[in-house]
């Protein structure tokens, strides 16, 4: 199942800023809603997201309960080298997910 | 022209007004999307960035699993959607011989399912089903919804309209009245639209999450103080069909989204 | 739909669970909420002086529904090794929460900012914190009304 979508180019020039967006699938429970006995739904969000180049961290976000649901996270970086962009989510209860998408830069 | 009979017209008007709603003429209809805020209407425009895309790509993946005791994806028969379901969705809710009646997208999966596939039918609003019909739907976005009407439809179609005219719940409020009368008026501060489902199953900001036109339908009949009718009820099959054929023509949108 | 019998369940449960009311009605909760962001922001600033400028925080002015706010901050900075953005904070004031993202980045960003989407549970002020390499901070702020807040609604329909 589509857990996320990254949309990053699969090419681009060497020091060109590249855009790139992602999309997680995640409910992103805030741990203020209730049921209808009034009992608190628990906190249950994705706490970090990381993106790696060629190993490097070059984007980190640490997400609160007020980032939305199904978070959109859109930013840019430099193309530096041909390789592998790397997109990691971590949040609460094990939640873990990671997506590449490779680039070739000339 | 004297009092009396300047009066009898305008008595014959009030007397009316109650009773008819006035039909949006074909060249005001507009879509949901028009009545929405710039930043919401670039929500949905960006398939990078729409959430409804996520069960899309959910149901692209479903499209392809086998399911059943014949072990058979939608694929195996219906090959690539991308090309076999174009212009389907446009045509539902649509009449179906063996149940002789009309069904939504829904539960046309649901008998494929259970007739070619030899499956479980998926439960309504369950993800998987919302996903399935969310990737079909999406086959034809672009496209003017195509409700053709014939003899056997008419029946349905009728009490669909029926419905929609007629006032319900504890509100004693008919969904004429909002949506075919004081649409762009507002309710509550945010504003009213003409109804027309024109981008189902759709990601709603509300319900954070994707859900299909019958979920609509029951939140806005509980809205109005009126019991809701379950999911696949013939009555809400019914007003589905009168909703898309009244927005006949309207490009599909799916997924869409909406506040 | 609530048959008679959930409503009773329902109604003795809210009598049995008086501290979940006590919560919504504290008369306080604009006080306390604009406190916690202060606190929040001290956490990241320090003592330091926060100047207004090269930030840009965009929202739109009025919203659709505050359960999901598109929001983009952009930071003025040549993004190099000597000078550029170390971290985007964004804080509510009346959110039950002042945080809401935190972004750590570097000169390989090429272009400092996020585009995101956010939760507004009330009509509020939205505020974006810039932490340059030199060490100075500055921010943008942008106020936002919201008609339909998000954290309050139980979207159960």
């Amino acid at each position: 199942m589509a857990r996320a979508i990254v949309n990053a180019p699969a090419q681009a020039k060497r020091g060109e800023i590249i855009e790139i967006k992602t999309l997680a699938a995640h409910a992103m429970e805030t741990g203020f809603r209730r049921t209808q006995l009034g009992e608190l739904i628990p906190r249950d969000i994705i706490r970090r997201f990381t993106c790696s180049y060629n190993g490097v961290e070059v984007y980190r976000v640490d997400l609160h309960p007020a980032v939305a649901a199904n978070p959109l996270i859109a930013f840019t970086t430099t193309a530096t080298e041909t390789g592998t962009l790397s997109f990691q989510w971590v949040g609460d209860n094990g939640y873990s997910v990671t997506e590449i998408a490779p680039i070739r830069v000339e | 022209m004297g009092v009396r009979s300047r009066l009898a017209p305008a008595v014959a008007c009030i007397l009316l007004g109650l009773a008819a709603a006035a039909e949006i003429p074909p060249g005001e209809r507009r879509s949901g999307y028009e009545f929405m805020s710039r930043e919401t209407r670039a929500i949905q425009d960006d398939d990078a960035g729409n959430p409804g895309m996520l069960w899309v790509l959910d149901g692209e993946a479903l499209w392809n699993r086998k399911a059943g005791s014949t072990s058979r994806a939608c694929a195996d028969c219906h090959g690539d959607a991308r090309t076999s379901m174009k212009g389907v969705a446009a045509r539902y809710p649509a009449f179906d011989a063996a149940t002789r009646r009309p069904v939504n997208l829904e539960q046309r999966v649901n008998l494929c399912r259970t007739a070619r596939q030899k499956a479980q039918p998926l439960a309504f609003e369950s993800k998987e089903l919302l996903a399935l019909a969310a990737y079909v739907a999406r086959q034809s976005r672009g496209l003017p919804i195509n409700i053709a009407i014939d003899a056997r439809s008419k029946p349905f179609l009728d009490a669909g309209s029926e419905t929609f005219h007629r006032r319900q719940g504890q509100l004693n409020l008919a969904c004429a009245q909002c949506h075919d009368d004081h649409w762009s008026g507002k309710l509550a501060g945010s504003p009213i639209t003409q109804a027309h489902p024109t981008g189902y199953p759709l990601y709603r900001l509300e319900w954070q999450g994707l859900g299909s036109l019958e979920r609509r339908l029951r939140g806005c009949l509980t809205g109005v103080r009126a019991e809701s009718y379950p999911y696949g009820a013939p009555e809400l099959v019914d007003l589905e069909l009168y909703l898309r054929w009244r927005a006949n023509g309207m490009k599909i949108e799916t997924p869409a989204v909406r506040p | 739909m609530t048959t008679r019998r959930e409503f009773l369940v329902l109604a003795a449960a809210s009598l049995a669970a008086p501290t979940a009311a006590k919560a919504q009605l504290d008369p306080n909760l604009a006080a306390k909420r604009k406190a916690a962001y202060e606190e929040a922001l001290g956490k990241v600033v320090g003592g330091a002086r926060v100047r207004a400028g090269r930030v840009k925080l965009q929202l739109p002015p009025l919203i659709d529904n505050g359960n999901s706010v598109p929001l983009s901050v952009a930071v003025e900075s040549p993004m190099t090794a000597a000078d550029h953005v170390k971290a985007i904070h964004v804080f509510t004031q009346r959110n039950p929460l002042p945080d809401v993202v935190s972004v750590h980045l570097g000169p390989r960003a090429g272009r400092a900012g996020i585009s995101t989407r956010v939760r507004l549970a009330d009509t509020q002020t939205v505020v974006a914190i810039a932490e340059l390499s030199d060490g100075t901070f500055w921010s943008d702020s942008a106020e936002v009304v919201v008609t339909l807040s998000a954290c309050l609604e139980e979207g159960l329909i």
